[in-house]
């Protein structure tokens, strides 16, 4: 390749072209303070890492489509803000979020694509040989803004090394979105807290003819999220922490599936072919009370139905026999790929785009739909624009990691590709499989790949 | 017809040797032999297409069979471990069922496209106004992308808003929806009939192009036989038809064995892997899955079947010619 000019950003230098960029900034109607608001309070002094810029730095990035509209146009003004800044260029490829997994596997695979990829879940733990380290940059943005969720670290650092080989970007978390009047004319103040409460309300709207609808089809996102927490949430697990004792069959798996089983009474027929849309559908359309979702029931409910909007309440999922809140949410993260020609630069942009001015300014803009995966963001004036956003900022200290409580990797992503956990809870609820049946044949399923 | 004055004179010339023009020499000329010589210039003019085929289909095909003998894993060199992944897969309960699934969706999905898509083209070889239009509406379904008419059609089956339910429920034929995706065999009948709307029209123009071969006379003459419309078509139309019935028989039978699209997008192979096939299946092992040697041994499984159409295609071929 010959010799590459790079030229090192000092924190001098930093702060200048910062300077610079934001003085273009106000040029084009966007105030210092507005961009700034509230992140001095959240971010701790901390020096960043001194990362030299590649020349003429072209950084082509993978991530997923939108889920909400305002998420790319505010993904992108941030992307520019550091073209400005900084002097490179971002090209952004925008592809449906199930697509980013495949795309960025046969990168890995192949050694060439883009250098940036924001994926999924395991996706970093398939390759974890092929990612740069961006320890520097998780361990500055950890200390400047109060220290990254422990899920976050699980997803973001290899397991054994214990190096960061991702930046976690945030989890599209999930809620329970359900109809308040609904709630109320079933004889309950609101929707309880504890599953026990919880399945005994979702009866009595079922009988009321206000059935529930939780996705039961190979629905990657929905249908691997809510199972997962009512596994987590009865004490039951797939793997051991060891990765290779295999714990689905057990007595708190078989108390799970029983309650699965008396909760899918409430249900609509015809969960078991949902696939991620069908809840969004079912609930806009009235036909449902109780769903568990991202914000974008919230989002597209305020836009185009003002009467169920009024009508919505978010809450936390409920806690389990288990005692405490165990989660599962879509989680994303980015790496880059060691094939990048311009890591630095990458690893800087990344950075850039996590820091308080611009994370803050995405997350208010998308109402919170990702949600924060630094502590210090809690705090982000976002989450009190509407108390149905609020529940959100606290799914990352809620949730648990895919595979729990094995380490990610290959085996946790096969699991979850061939929807273990949610086959064996459809086998029970709509296959007519006994728990114990259904047990023995999700075990004999993760032997498979837990080896 | 009588030879051209030049031509007959070099061949005089040419039979006589003595004015034959003197050999070229000089390394222009070699080239200029070699390619002369028997084959070479056959083989220079298909290199092109050899090299494509070569580099799009044997180079993929050798690299997912060498894979399916391999432990790889995404981003990870994979070790050699023999005919391990099939012996697995062979004791996989998933496996079994989709090999189930992939048999009955093919075997179900081309009977009905066979039996249908002949009706339909022995109707269409019939005189009668509009014939053209017709004919080129029932190509549609052919002709739409299938991501595109998939997805029409992951709509007319939903649990919640299918027109289906909703015509009979407002007709008073039905109470409740449906669930055309969400139980096993439902959810199997349901995509198999999406299949069949899909494939028809390549029978039935396939089989219309070979109806109007047949010569009129045999009908004519069976005609004053006094040959039944059973007996014309038993002993005069299927005989006639079969090599072409058998090519376009095997033909969709490659295209639905290895399906994949209708599938993933109306249930990525749910309800609890009801719908999956092999397709579907080795792609959700390979990809999202992470284990590219098995997923590959998934698809390898496909080719013996494969292989089988295609020799008998091939049969057929050399028949007809």
């Amino acid at each position: 390749m010959g010799t590459k000019e790079e030229k090192e950003v000092s924190r001098r230098d930093f702060m200048r072209k910062s300077a610079a960029g934001l003085a273009g900034l106000s040029l084009i109607g966007l105030s210092r303070e507005s961009l700034f608001q509230g992140s001095q309070a959240l971010a701790a002094a901390v020096a960043p890492p001194q990362l030299k810029l590649e020349k003429d730095s072209t950084i082509r990035v993978l991530r997923w489509s939108a889920f909400v509209k305002s998420d790319e146009e505010i993904w992108e003004a941030n992307t520019r803000k550091w073209e400005q800044a900084f002097g490179g260029k971002v090209v952004t490829e925008y592809l449906s979020w199930e697509d980013v997994r495949s795309k960025a596997a046969m990168e890995a695979s192949v050694g060439a694509g883009h250098d940036i990829v924001l994926g999924w879940f395991d996706d970093p733990h398939l390759y974890p040989n092929r990612l740069v380290d961006v320890t520097d940059v998780a361990t500055y943005l950890g200390k400047k803004y109060g220290g990254w969720y422990p899920v976050c670290e699980k997803y973001g650092q290899d397991f054994k090394t214990k190096r960061w080989i991702a930046i976690p970007i945030g989890s599209a978390g999930l809620c329970i979105n359900y109809r308040t009047s609904w709630v109320q004319e079933a004889g309950f103040e609101k929707m309880p807290d504890k599953i026990e409460g919880f399945i005994k309300c979702c009866k009595a709207l079922k009988a009321k003819g206000h059935p529930t609808g939780f996705a039961l089809g190979h629905a990657v996102g929905d249908a691997n999220c809510w199972t997962h927490w009512w596994l987590w949430s009865f004490g039951g697990k797939a793997v051991m922490a060891d990765g290779k004792t295999i714990a689905i069959n057990s007595k708190e798996t078989l108390q799970a599936l029983d309650a699965c089983k008396e909760f899918y009474e409430s249900m609509i027929p015809g969960v078991a072919s949902w696939l991620d849309p069908h809840n969004n559908k079912a609930f806009l359309a009235g036909q449902i009370s109780v769903t568990a979702n991202g914000n974008s029931i919230f989002y597209a409910s305020m836009e185009k139905f003002p009467d169920i909007h009024k009508d919505l309440m978010t809450m936390n999922f409920p806690i389990g026999p288990v005692g405490r809140p165990a989660e599962l949410s879509l989680f994303s993260q980015a790496f880059i790929f060691k094939h990048s020609r311009v890591p630095n630069a990458a690893k800087h942009y990344l950075q850039f785009m996590m820091e308080a001015p611009q994370y803050g300014e995405w997350e208010s803009g998308t109402w919170g739909y990702v949600t924060q995966t630094l502590k210090s963001y809690y705090d982000l004036p976002a989450w009190k624009k509407d108390p149905r956003i609020t529940p959100f900022r606290e799914c990352m200290g809620r949730m648990l990691w895919n595979g729990y409580a094995g380490p990610l990797g290959p085996a946790s992503a096969a699991a979850m590709s061939e929807y273990v956990v949610v086959d064996m809870f459809a086998d029970v609820c709509v296959g007519g499989k006994s728990p114990k049946t259904a047990a023995l044949d999700a075990e004999k399923k993760l032997k498979k790949f837990y080896k | 017809m009588r030879a051209h004055p030049w031509n007959s004179a070099t061949m005089i010339r040419e039979q006589e040797g003595t004015l034959k023009p003197a050999e070229p020499q000089g390394p222009l000329a070699k080239i200029s032999q070699t390619l002369k010589a028997k084959g070479v210039m056959g083989l220079l003019f298909t290199a092109p297409a050899n090299l494509i085929l070569l580099l799009l289909l044997a180079y993929p095909f050798i690299l997912g069979v060498w894979l399916s003998f391999t432990d790889t894993i995404i981003g990870r060199t994979g070790q050699f471990i023999g005919l391990r992944n099939y012996w697995e897969l062979l004791s996989n309960e998933v496996f079994q069922l989709t090999t189930f699934n992939t048999l009955l969706y093919t075997l179900a999905a081309v009977f009905f496209k066979l039996v249908l898509g002949f009706a339909l083209a022995l109707v269409l070889n019939q005189e009668f106004k509009g014939k053209g239009l017709i004919r080129a509406i029932v190509l549609l379904p052919w002709i739409v992308p299938t991501a595109l008419s998939t997805l029409v059609f992951w709509w007319v089956f939903d649990s919640q808003f299918s027109c289906i339910s909703w015509i009979l429920m407002k007709t008073g034929f039905l109470q409740a929806p449906i669930d055309f995706l969400g139980s096993p065999n439902n959810a199997r009948a349901s995509v198999i009939a999406v299949n069949v709307w899909r494939g028809i029209p390549f029978f039935t123009i396939g089989l219309m192009a070979g109806l109007q071969t047949i010569n009129q006379s045999l009908y004519e003459a069976a005609d004053i036989d006094g040959a039944s419309g059973w007996a014309k078509f038993r002993k005069i139309t299927l005989p006639l038809i079969m090599p072409l019935l058998a090519v376009i028989t095997t033909f969709s039978i490659i295209w639905t064995f290895a399906d994949f699209h209708l599938i993933w997008i109306m249930t990525r192979g749910g309800p609890a892997n009801a719908t999956h096939i092999y397709g579907t299946l080795s792609y959700q092992r390979a990809i999202p899955g992470g284990h590219l040697g098995e997923g590959a041994a998934i698809s390898v499984f496909i080719f013996p079947v494969l292989l089988i159409c295609v020799l008998i295609t091939a049969r057929y071929l050399r028949r007809e010619d």
